[in-house]
């Protein structure tokens, strides 16, 4: 992930570590209501320059409508909005540093694609000579050039989607606004497409936020990603943070897969606890834990199914290893995923890279495994 | 076989009722007037054989299409009506989009409301509501008597029988005509598209002037012509409404018919009618090719 996200002058880009950045956007305390509906509630969030901002949640989480607060199409209840440092409250869509790429992609079909991206400039007071110029560029960057007189209609999908991006893009905005860009788009063009957003976003360095439901979108794009849920932010963090250490157990069964298993926890040293979760069974050993449990009270703990191994005896080295029996064996071709059900019922995916050939795979259907992990594997979430 | 039956039946409606009647009227126009039942000469003999075919052929002519072009009254009447017909559409459109505009925006539920209460006067006889302008627009009619009563005139205004109450009264008719199809394209358009051109930097008038107006083009060209086609050969309007100012080609050619009971100068006026309207017709029927053809 580090190296496709944009570098400043030296050292890694994460400005939101800094204490004396200034965020280029700032939510405090923005509350949005549509009648009795709580679209967003308390909001404070804080977006740097150059960033690739990811919001991301289910439909009705209230990420399109932070978006559209950005743009100046919804303004909030309570609370400010400022771009730039300045508040935005009084200010209309038209008159903000910002441009938005719709959904649906909006283009003039009326207009040609050359039109349809010059149309913003002819709107600004660039002079005629330097709009073609600008024009132009746009079109190469999208490589679009071959099609600058078509009409929207006349060209595919695919093209759509990078006329709509010219064209937010052609004013030069401080601030990019992507709804679902890619979500009429199939797989493999999106996954191509996310390169590209991700290659014009360091080439213009303009801060991006994108909305997307599509974890694996917002995890191969951002530089940092926004977990809502219910009008409110479960987490932000980058997206190895937000994989490795989920703070919440919706965060963390949000994105990707994860194993929760529910049981007690007890201090056994510094950022270390023991989780019980089974009587008369050994308790999960937990390091490196950064949140703060108090003795005894409930605990989720987490675990990824690729942090698990699964082996037919006891491995020596792992501090953790919990015995069950195979139910099920899901074959991907370059994974398998194993379920494994532990004594009392609890069920356990297990994710495993097939290194050699499945003739010489060692386990099967209803065999008994020990499945183990590190100490440092999994997280004790509380909430 | 059973292909060519289907295909026969629509084309023999059309034929029964479109162009066998307009086949009469044409032989109409070429005969010459006379007095008897009917009022014009020559009619065909069907028992005189291929003799009385011939001579029913050779009394045919164009003299009625000729007097037409010595009496000025007749090209005056067409350039009227044209004039008329150009004026009262170009009002038309002007009163019917902010309507259309304002039904395409209202809230989804309130739009059936909106669009009854459009179709709505179709359900009182048309001639009730002509004359009931008349009732409006008369010296002492309610308008007037308003108008006073609140102080904004002294005298009661002229406007029945002047060609005003005739634009009045064509525009009040044939709205609909205009609103419907305005309407059908500008409920069609992506609200997106207008929140596209405000973050581009328009202001809401310039989006409504660069992308509402033009993807409305389909639907104004269409009303305008709903509108001018029929109006170019209206007849009851300038008659109730207009007077003898108002010349109409419609009512001149009423006149040739019942007033005067030349019937073949009548046919004359309709087929020479029917000729100029074919060229809005035609370009009528290609704009909605054209547009079926981006839709589809």
């Amino acid at each position: 992930m580090a190296d496709t996200t944009p570098m400043p002058h030296e050292g890694i880009f994460a400005p939101w570590d800094d204490p004396d950045a200034v965020p280029l956007i700032r939510f405090r305390n923005v509350t949005k209501r549509f009648g009795d509906f709580t679209a967003i509630d308390d909001l404070t969030l804080d977006i740097y320059e150059r960033e690739f901002f990811a919001l991301l949640g289910p439909s009705g989480c209230g990420k399109t409508t932070m978006m559209r607060m950005l743009a100046g199409f919804e303004t909030p209840t309570e609370g400010v909005i400022e771009i730039g440092g300045r508040d935005m409250a009084r200010v209309p869509p038209n008159q903000r540093p910002v441009n938005m790429m719709f959904q649906s992609y909006a283009l003039f079909p009326h207009l040609s694609v050359y039109d349809n991206i010059a149309f913003g400039l002819k709107r600004s007071d660039m002079p005629k000579d330097q709009i073609a110029d600008r024009v132009a560029e746009m079109l190469r960057l999208t490589r679009l050039e071959k099609f600058a007189k078509r009409k929207p209609h006349m060209i595919s999908g695919g093209q759509r989607q990078r006329v709509a991006l010219a064209r937010s893009l052609a004013k030069a905005p401080k601030l990019l606004l992507l709804d679902e860009p890619l979500g009429a788009l199939d797989k493999k063009l999106r996954e191509e497409t996310q390169f590209e957003l991700m290659d014009i976003q360091e080439k213009t360095g303009t801060t991006f936020v994108i909305v997307t439901h599509d974890q694996e979108e917002a995890m191969t794009v951002a530089t940092r990603v926004a977990v809502m849920d219910a009008g409110r932010i479960e987490q932000v963090d980058t997206p190895p943070a937000i994989y490795e250490g989920p703070k919440t157990v919706y965060v963390a069964d949000f994105i990707g897969d994860v194993n929760l298993i529910e049981g007690t926890a007890t201090k056994t040293g510094e950022h270390a606890y023991d989780v019980a979760y089974a009587a008369g069974r050994d308790p999960i050993k937990v390091s490196e834990c950064m949140a703060e449990v108090a003795d005894g009270s409930a605990v989720t703990f987490a675990i990824r199914p690729e942090k698990l191994l699964v082996t037919r005896e006891r491995p020596e080295d792992r501090p953790n290893a919990l015995e069950g029996t195979i139910i099920d064996i899901g074959y991907l071709g370059n994974l398998s995923t194993y379920h494994v059900e532990l004594p009392g019922g609890q069920m356990v995916k297990a994710t495993m890279t097939n290194a050699s050939r499945i003739s010489r795979r060692d386990f099967t259907w209803e065999d008994k495994v020990w499945v183990s992990f590190r100490a440092s594997a999994g997280v004790v979430l509380t909430e | 076989m059973k292909r060519i039956a289907l295909i026969l039946l629509p084309y023999s409606w059309l034929v029964a009722l479109f162009l066998v009647p307009f086949l009469i009227v044409i032989k109409i126009s070429l005969s010459d007037i006379a007095l008897a039942i009917p009022p014009y000469t020559p009619n065909l003999d069907l028992s005189a054989g291929w003799q009385g075919f011939k001579d029913f052929i050779s009394q045919l002519d164009f003299d009625n299409f000729v007097f037409l072009t010595t009496d000025d009254l007749y090209w005056k009447a067409y350039l009227s009506s044209l004039r008329i017909a150009v004026v009262s559409t170009l009002i038309t459109l002007l009163v019917a989009y902010p309507i259309a505009y304002g039904m395409a925006r209202a809230p989804e539920e309130w739009r059936p409301t909106l669009m009854m209460l459009v179709i709505l006067p179709f359900w009182s006889s048309f001639l009730i509501r002509v004359y009931s302008w008349k009732a409006i627009l008369a010296n002492e009619g309610l308008l007037n008597q308003l108008l006073i009563a609140i102080g904004v005139i002294d005298e009661p205004l002229l406007i029945l029988n002047t060609p005003t109450a005739v634009y009045i009264g064509i525009v009040y008719t044939y709205l609909p005509f205009m609103v419907l199809p305005l309407y059908s394209t500008l409920e069609k358009l992506d609200a997106s598209l207008l929140e596209a051109a405000e973050d581009l930097g328009c202001t809401r008038f310039q989006a409504f002037w660069l992308v509402t107006f033009p993807l409305s083009r389909n639907g104004i060209i269409a009303g305008c012509f709903l509108v001018f086609i029929p109006v170019m050969g209206e007849f009851v309007i300038p008659a109730l409404l207009g007077g003898s100012q108002t010349l109409m080609i419609g009512k001149v050619l009423w006149e040739e018919f019942f007033s005067n009971r030349d019937w073949p100068v009548a046919s004359a006026v309709a087929v020479i009618l029917l000729a100029l309207l074919v060229i809005p017709i035609v370009l009528f029927q290609r704009n909605e090719e054209k547009q079926r053809e981006a839709e589809g």
